[in-house]
């Protein structure tokens, strides 16, 4: 193929020829429902990878996947684990904190860091000499109560954080420790009411889109916040395929083109604690049956459809999904060719001396420095990189220039006679990342990389 | 649903422009509720800025403007010819149709584009898939069969314009590719992994490289704007021509948002796209000197298999033969998700 004639990167064993595949991968599965009951039967149902045992499980994508059951775990499974190794997304002396919501991909990625855990663990014990093996990295959970702004009834509430501590304890050993927080902790203690300052920055935002993103920074501040005080070295989110190319729409319809790239890679290290997404090539069709095969609970609450404009983008990406069961790949793979940042790696000073074998299995990126150009500054309340300066010098009537275009549209009052009230009621954290300390933060840490890019070099 | 911002729900009694005339529509890029005077004059003034600020066009040029009959192009050639009078760019402009061929088919249009040339005093040029081809599309239906007829409608329109404006050597050629398409066409390509015509499909210049450059100056402009009605035309001779998801999501995206489609070519033009995977060289046609990544192009393989009886040449999903062939068959994979596949023929 002219045009684009790499292979897919994200492990989603498709050979890059590009949608034409999907044609005929219909056309087979057609060709095998037809030829049910003839006597190639036994061979066309049998599991493509051990190819002994019969095929239960039929992921549909790409190649119209059919799998036994252990074939099926292991291959997801592989993927988390490959995207884990060669990202170096956990080093053997990390605390790692698992975001867990209750959905389905937390709920796996909470089920494969522990089973790599427990791995890790067995190693461990198996080695006679403890010098010369690896420590084994710890794990955590947090769980952010959105019911100020969600309401529920406290007994849905005390239900919901129940059965999250029993799906906590009954994760493989060692024990993990649980952390349970509001999401009006993002205001420090001594503000007496953070959530009513909570609710009413929630209700100063008219659109129904915006709504919804802050939230989601918010939700994202009080993850990072639970880590800070902790002491982990990463955060671990569940994005999966799914939410990644709903999210490579939703950015390219609210004019964030610029910043996606940053958004969708396996490490995103532009936060205090870096953030990792190791389910990013595994599908939610396939978590789903992961979950409904090995009866991983789930917990339904607070995780409603997006609003507004990211509605509209899951419902759409839902049929697109149906109608061609590699699109979703596909989108993630596209945007996943766009141009990464500097921080879009863990930090070479993360990745432990002793952690050889994960240094050696990482694929470097190969960050061109023309082309890895750092951004020059970052949105306040979204944390996208922005490709224009905006102004250091913090005071309420000069915050909306130091946003975003897409904040300034559907956070940000209309009005500037509204903006100080706005301000007033941000938190914190978002009001020390506008005040150039964020900025200059990162810029350390993009420094970091960027004279690594020049030793890889030499 | 939809997202309120200001006060842009009530309705004003006067033009927010005039303040004198009853308002006659709400400008999707601004909120501004207008009367129709003042609409005309912002339209217009707002394609003006466009074609000075990208420095579209040069003194002298000979321009042709795709004439289909439809709106796009039709609003695209009265504005065009009104610049070029009222701000003296000096361009020499004709209209440029071209007829495939289909009984019954161009008829309407044809008819629309010979009344554009009356009302708006530019020549038209009609370029036939017989004088470019040696084909129309009826004799080529009649040797193929229904069934694969949209392959040569798509190669054949593609080329259409570029070659019937070599044909009549102009400097460039003008369409009416407005807002929504550029953004559908966005994401189209990211629906089907394109990262090459991603980089590129947001330009408002292509092909400048090329024998015959083609610019948009609609590039920033609402499909509604131009289309205060609904007009389709769609291939007849397709048996499920239907539109495209696409389109429909974009058209609830604006519903819900306006400034959404406009927010998405941004985007485009802003993506982060290294410069090596950029557009592959491209050559060109060894028997027709078209430009062609391959040593015939696409419409020189169809016309070859046409003249010599085996008309499936160049036709079907074999892979591995050319890799144009390949391109091909990967935008009849994402057939059902653009509006404009071959069926309506505005370019
Ligand atoms: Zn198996
Ligand atoms: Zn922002
Ligand atoms: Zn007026
Ligand atoms: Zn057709
Ligand atoms: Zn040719």
């Amino acid at each position: 193929m002219a045009c684009n004639g790499t292979g897919c990167q994200s492990g989603c064993y498709k050979d890059g020829t590009g949608d034409q595949d999907e044609n005929s991968s219909t056309e087979n599965k057609l060709a095998a429902d037809a030829n049910g009951v003839d006597k190639h039967r036994r061979h066309r149902m049998t599991c493509l990878k051990c190819k002994a045992v019969e095929a239960t499980i039929f992921t549909g994508g790409d190649g119209g996947g059919r799998f036994c059951a252990d074939c099926f775990r292991s291959n997801l499974y592989g993927k988390f684990k490959l995207a884990v190794t060669s990202n170096a997304m956990i080093s053997p002396i990390d605390k790692v904190l698992v975001a867990f919501s209750g959905g389905t991909s937390s709920r796996v990625a909470l089920q494969f860091v522990s089973e790599m855990q427990l791995k890790a663990q067995k190693n461990y014990d198996a080695t006679a000499n403890r010098d010369r093996s690896l420590p084994v990295f710890g794990v955590g959970v947090a769980f952010i109560d959105e019911s100020e702004i969600h309401p529920v009834t406290s007994a849905v509430l005390d239900k919901a954080v129940e059965d999250i501590k029993q799906i906590v304890c009954s994760l493989p050993p060692p024990t993990k420790e649980l952390h349970v927080a509001p999401i009006s902790r993002i205001y420090s203690t001594k503000t007496s009411d953070g959530k009513q300052m909570l609710q009413n920055l929630m209700n100063s935002v008219g659109d129904a889109t915006g709504k919804d993103d802050l939230l989601a920074h918010l939700r994202m501040l009080s993850l990072q916040k639970i880590a800070v005080e902790n002491g982990y070295a990463k955060l671990v989110i569940g994005s999966c395929t799914s939410r990644i190319a709903c999210h490579v729409l939703a950015a390219t319809v609210k004019g964030q083109g610029y910043s996606l790239a940053a958004d969708i890679q396996y490490a995103d290290a532009r936060w205090e604690v870096p953030v990792v997404l190791p389910l990013r090539d595994c599908p939610l069709q396939e978590l789903n049956i992961l979950c409904s095969l090995d009866s991983l609970k789930i917990v339904e609450i607070f995780n409603e459809p997006g609003a507004g404009i990211n509605g509209l983008i899951s419902s759409f990406v839902k049929i697109l999904q149906e109608e061609n069961p590699s699109r979703e790949c596909t989108m993630v793979r596209t945007a996943g060719k766009l141009t990464p940042f500097p921080f879009n790696r863990i930090p070479e000073a993360n990745v432990d001396d002793a952690d050889l074998v994960s240094q050696r299995r990482q694929k470097k990126f190969n960050l061109k420095p023309i082309e890895s150009l750092p951004p020059e500054s970052f949105c306040p309340i979204c944390n996208s990189p922005m490709s224009c300066y905006s102004n250091p010098e913090l005071k309420p009537e000069l915050f909306r220039a130091a946003c975003c275009p897409s904040c300034q549209y559907q956070i940000l009052p209309d009005e500037s006679s509204s903006m100080y009230q706005f301000y007033s009621l941000l938190p914190e954290s978002i009001i020390a990342r506008a005040k150039n300390g964020n900025q200059k933060w990162i810029r350390e840490k993009i420094q970091d990389c960027l004279l690594l890019d020049e030793e890889d070099e030499v | 649903m939809e997202e309120s911002h200001g006060g842009d729900r009530t309705r004003s009694l006067l033009c927010s422009i005039c303040n004198q005339r009853r308002p006659a529509l709400k400008r999707p890029k601004t909120l501004q509720q207008i009367c129709r005077e003042c609409f005309y004059v912002v339209f217009e003034e707002e394609i003006h800025r466009v074609i000075v600020d990208n420095k579209l066009f040069k003194r002298g040029e000979r321009i042709a403007i795709g004439a289909s009959g439809g709106k796009d192009s039709t609003v695209l050639a009265y504005v065009m010819s009104e610049l070029n009078r009222r701000h003296n760019y000096g361009l020499d402009l004709f209209l440029l149709s071209v007829d495939e061929g289909i009984t019954g088919y161009r008829d309407d249009s044809l008819e629309t584009v010979k009344r554009n040339e009356v009302q708006y005093g530019l020549p038209l040029k009609v370029v036939s898939y017989k004088d470019l081809y040696g084909w129309t599309m009826d004799e080529i239906v009649k040797m193929i069969g229904l069934k694969n007829n949209c392959t040569f409608c798509g190669v054949f329109r593609r080329q259409a314009l570029d070659r019937g404006a070599a044909l009549l050597k102009v400097d460039k050629l003008a369409t009416g590719h407005n807002a929504d398409d550029i953004s559908e066409t966005v994401l189209l390509n990211i629906l089907r992994g394109d990262i090459a015509r991603l980089s590129r499909c947001t330009s408002i210049i292509t092909g400048e490289d090329g024998p015959i450059p083609r610019c948009k100056p609609f590039k920033y402009t609402y499909e509604k704007e131009i289309k205060l009605d609904y007009f389709s035309t769609e291939c007849i001779y397709s048996p499920n021509a239907y539109r495209g998801f696409a389109r429909e999501f974009i058209k609830d995206l604006e519903r819900i948002r306006p400034r959404a489609i406009l927010d998405i070519i941004k985007s485009g033009e802003d993506f982060r796209i290294a410069t090596s995977t950029k557009m592959p060289e491209q050559g060109t046609c060894q028997r027709c000197g078209y430009i062609s990544s391959q040593k015939w192009c696409k419409a020189c393989v169809l016309l070859e298999g046409l003249n010599r009886g085996l008309p499936k040449l160049g036709i079907g999903r074999t892979r591995g033969v050319t890799g144009e062939r390949q391109k091909d068959d990967q935008q009849i994979g994402v057939k059902n998700l653009q509006s404009k596949a071959c069926g309506s023929l505005d370019f």
